[in-house]
């Protein structure tokens, strides 16, 4: 059973239309992140999940049922906001009873919903407190609670992350999926956070100016993105683009950066069948799949590699890893590597490049090819 | 945030210590100088409603009290004479508390209900009626004086207190809806929909989450409300009259009848009257009316 | 639950909720509809009317307004408005700032000297002008206990003397407004970053010269603000002046409201009296409609600037 569907969704502003036709399921217990930049769409789409906004045409469904015009009180949903949007004149005990206390449920059952809830968050302290008297973690945790007493079909979380100094942030994220592998409600998760979703979903959607680009596993993603927007904005540092074309030789194809030296960096086989000679792409390659060329990393890993020489610009090191900001045929590229043996700004070095992760894009409509 | 790192820096503090010293005498010669221009009216008009009427005929406003008598209060509120009736300054007082209080109450009430739908509730033209209201703070009350006294003529409130109620609250509606929807319009959208989300509907928001956070705009609309309907003069005057007028009109009445001598001490006296209950709100309230007054402004 | 409720009856119920905003505003918006819109079209009407001391709705051309504008009262009055709210203005906002940047020297009792300048704006005009009156009248005011202390030729008349008459009106109103003024200023003044103030001290600037220079010009929008707010107290000034001069001497203090009140309810000329009040909402649009234009200029382009 999906516990969500969203079909043929459109939404309009006057003549603006914010959200174009989209279509995305969830099955029951799953977690979805719902990303993008920010004007995307992301929280729109959340906000007419959530009965918030009405949708200009299509259809939401909750457990089978069309929802589209239900009242946001009678979807069964519960949501955590950005903001958290704790009512600032009531403590955090009747933050967490007011839905409960608008649904009629008596005293009792209130009391040991609380309780069971303050356990699971470890926040019984606070329960006596205004939400003005918490720390950041403590309102955020508050938030989750006044979700979690409901027992919903559906949990709602608008970049419930986005508050918080990033210590925290991380923190708070592998409690959000600790929860929700206790609890195993159907979740919709928007973050402009793409490691968030990265780390937190069963399937992520990435959203780019109203439309869909993707949905998928988070491993689906990462590898084989569907297209240009989509692989720059999964990962970080970004997806190195390069203007390149695609050269027969023999009977094997290969990708020939613009302007370079003509080296033919040859494409596996399983690769080849859309592809002709001559054709212009743009060949994506991500920072860490770039690794010194003495170290053989790819064959030892049993892919295919190819070499490219590297000058090296300038050098990032965070400690664990560096970032090297780098020219390849004359155009910009970044490369992750391991600190020791990084080459020096200045420098020219050969890196290789794992040709079984990299991807290709139509140069013209960004489509993955 | 910005009064915290302001009030921690104190430019009279810098500098040699002469300077600080020469610096401070300014500020406080300067403030005491202008201190004592604004209350010196209300300490001359206090202490000349002791003073008996022909030492102030003889020695004018401005001068040492010799006797001291408190009759002129009495006089002026249950005593003097005003075109036949000789009652003092109560019965007008009356008037102007029968106005002021139900006026203030209502448009209050509309005004933080109005602000709380224009500025939680979006639908379509809200801004046009949320215009057309504010339209009424800025219009001269000139143009509504002949409409008002036609209104009320047919309504049957013609030379009422009833009558300057119904005035007062459509007139300060359009304030108190301004002012109180600027004030919730800095409240969090997100509150509104996580009540919603929660199961709570138009009034149950505003019960339980609206209404607890109002206090600061209810004391601005309260003060402004009461100090306004209780000073104003003109719709008083022309709606109504004789004893039906409020405390202004009976003033203006007192200083410019009698063609003899005039009661200066009994008139001082009678302005006090007039002047005490909003001057009293104010000194209760006047801290939170600067506030929440600003808070709107600065932003 | 929506399983338990019928489909027809919540969707009745639920357009009845949706619509709960719109029904509680309504008899604001009924009202406003009536008081705005109505009633000045109402007045408007009357002032092109053949109405004279009773209401005649047939229509009578634009003739009053033409006698409106050659009668000498009204000139005179528009000048002296156009004056007294000039001086109004600046003086109230010159003292206001004095006040504001005083007690923004971390003085002491900061809440009494606050108390002290804002209280006039609690008491009515009809009352500072009643007071006021008394303290600058030559017979019992200050220049009556100037003459018993002994300085005989002391002379301060201005509210008997008609060239000086209007100036004892502004000054009565800047003691009435200037409180407001400050409290206005006062909140702008805190509201700026400290650390301006102490980057314009390091760079030598004596505190005269940070607050012309870096300070009031930060807060600008608020002497805007303030600006517009006393100019509509001074349009509609009537009280004021009746209580303390009447208009006198002879028309040296008249201002408009004072001339619609006598032509509709002493004269019985309700049409000229309409037709001045006419002039004095239009005086009132060409202050307001500019303002409001800038202000919606202001927002537009403040919400572009943060995307």
């Amino acid at each position: 059973m999906s516990s969500l569907q969203i079909k043929n969704l459109r939404k309009s502003y006057g003549s603006v239309e914010v959200l174009k036709d989209i279509n995305l399921e969830a099955e029951s217990g799953e977690f979805v992140a719902l990303v993008g930049p920010s004007g995307c769409g992301k929280s729109t789409l959340l906000s007419i999940i959530a009965g918030l906004e009405s949708v200009t045409s299509g259809e939401v469904l909750i457990e089978d049922v069309v929802v589209n015009d239900a009242a946001p009180k009678d979807r069964d949903i519960a949501m955590v906001f950005q903001s958290y949007a704790l009512y600032p004149t009531m403590t955090v005990r009747q933050n967490m009873t007011f839905g409960m206390e608008c649904r009629n449920i008596d005293k009792a059952t209130q009391n040991e919903t609380i309780k069971r809830v303050a356990d699971l968050l470890q926040i019984e302290p606070l329960l006596n407190r205004k939400p003005g008297q918490l720390s950041g973690g403590q309102r955020q945790r508050v938030a989750m609670g006044r979700a979690l007493v409901r027992d919903p079909k559906l949990f709602l979380f608008d970049e419930p992350l986005s508050n918080l100094d990033a210590k925290l942030r991380v923190e708070m994220r592998s409690e959000i999926k600790k929860l929700h592998q206790n609890v195993g409600r159907t979740t919709v998760y928007v973050t402009h956070d793409q490691i968030e979703a990265m780390t937190l979903a069963t399937r992520i959607a990435v959203m780019y100016q109203g439309v869909l680009q993707q949905y998928d596993t988070p491993k689906a993603i990462y590898e084989t993105p569907a297209n240009v927007f989509v692989a720059g904005f999964m990962g970080s540092p970004n997806m190195n683009f390069f203007d390149a074309k695609i050269v027969a030789q023999s009977d094997q194809l290969g990708v020939v950066i613009d302007g370079g030296d003509g080296a033919v960096l040859p494409l596996p086989s399983d690769r080849h069948s859309t592809l002709a000679d001559g054709q212009s792409v743009t060949f994506g390659v991500r920072p860490e799949h770039f690794s010194p060329a003495h170290d053989r990393r790819a064959e030892r890993k049993g892919g295919v590699s190819v070499v490219v020489p590297v000058h090296v610009d300038m050098d990032e090191p965070t400690g664990a890893e560096t970032i090297l900001m780098v020219q390849i045929a004359g155009q910009d590229a970044t490369i992750v590597c391991e600190p020791d043996g990084a080459p020096n700004p200045g420098q020219d070095m050969d890196f290789e490049i794992d040709m079984q992760k990299i991807s290709l894009f139509d140069p013209e409509s960004g489509v993955r090819l | 945030m910005a009064e915290a790192t302001h009030e921690a820096f104190d430019p009279l503090a810098t500098g040699s210590r002469r300077r600080q010293i020469r610096a401070k005498a300014t500020v406080y010669g300067l403030l005491l100088f202008f201190a004592l221009l604004y209350l010196s009216p209300l300490f001359i008009i206090v202490m000349n409603t002791f003073r008996p009427l022909e030492e102030i005929v003889r020695e004018g406003f401005i001068s040492v009290p010799g006797l001291l008598s408190s009759q002129y209060w009495l006089e002026a509120w249950s005593g003097f004479c005003l075109g036949g009736t000789c009652e003092g300054v109560s019965p007008y007082f009356t008037n102007t508390l029968l106005m002021t209080v139900p006026a203030t109450i209502l448009s209050t009430a509309f005004g933080v209900v109005n602000g709380y739908a224009l500025s939680k509730w979006r639908f379509k033209y809200d801004t046009w009626v949320f215009g057309l209201i504010t339209l009424g703070v800025f219009l001269p009350a000139q143009m509504t004086l002949l409409p008002w006294a036609f209104v009320l003529g047919k309504l049957g409130l013609a030379n009422t207190i009833g009558g300057l109620v119904l005035v007062h609250t459509v007139q300060g509606v359009s304030f108190t809806t301004l002012f109180c929807r600027n004030y919730f319009v800095a409240v969090p959208d997100d509150l509104i929909k996580a009540a919603r989300i929660d199961g709570a509907g138009f009034w149950r928001i505003f019960r339980r989450i609206i209404l607890p956070l109002s206090p600061p705009i209810l004391i601005v609309c309260v003060i402004w409300q009461f100090t306004g309907i209780w000073n104003e003069f003109l719709y008083g005057t022309v709606l109504t009259s004789g004893t039906n007028q409020p405390i202004t009109s009976a003033i203006v009445a007192f200083s410019g009848s009698g063609t003899g001598q005039r009661h200066y001490n009994v008139e001082a006296a009678a302005v006090i009257f007039a002047a005490l209950p909003p001057l009293f709100i104010y000194l209760i309230g006047g801290k939170y009316f600067v506030r929440g007054l600003t808070s709107g402004a600065v932003k | 639950m929506p399983e338990n409720t019928t489909p027809t009856r919540a969707s009745w119920w639920q357009k009845l909720t949706d619509w709960t905003p719109q029904l509680v505003l309504l008899p604001t918006l009924f009202a406003a509809a009536i008081y705005v819109v109505l009633f000045s079209l109402w007045t408007l009407w009357i002032s092109v009317s053949q109405s004279t001391l009773l209401p005649n709705m047939a229509y009578g051309g634009f003739g009053e307004y033409a006698a409106l504008w050659q009668s000498k009262r009204w000139t005179v009055a528009y000048q002296n408005l156009f004056l007294f709210g000039t001086l109004y203005v600046l003086g109230s906002l010159f003292v206001g700032t004095l006040l504001a940047i005083l007690i923004d020297q971390r003085v002491k009792f900061e809440a009494m000297w606050r108390t002290i300048f804002l209280y006039p704006l609690a008491i009515s005009f009809i009352v500072t002008g009643t007071v006021w009156r008394w303290i600058f009248h030559p017979q019992t005011g200050v220049e009556k206990a100037l003459n018993d202390v002994g300085w005989l030729s002391a002379q301060f008349d201005w509210i008997t003397d008609r060239d000086m008459a209007l100036y004892v009106v502004v000054f009565t109103g800047i003691w009435h407004a200037s409180g407001f003024a400050m409290a206005l200023i006062l909140a702008g003044l805190r509201s700026v970053d400290g650390d301006l103030v102490k980057a314009a001290q390091i760079d030598g600037a004596s505190m005269p010269r940070i607050y012309r220079r870096v300070v009031l010009p930060t807060i600008w929008p608020i002497f805007v603000a303030v600006t517009v707010v006393l100019l509509q107290f001074a349009i509609k000034t009537y009280d004021l002046v009746v209580a303390l001069t009447q208009g006198g001497p002879g028309v040296a203090t008249t201002v408009p409201a004072i001339v619609v009140y006598d032509l509709m309810f002493e004269r019985g000329q309700i049409a000229q009296g309409a037709a001045a009040a006419v002039m004095i909402l239009v005086g009132l649009a060409i202050v307001l409609i500019p303002y409001v234009l800038w202000t919606g200029w202001r927002a537009r382009k403040e919400g572009q600037n943060h995307g």
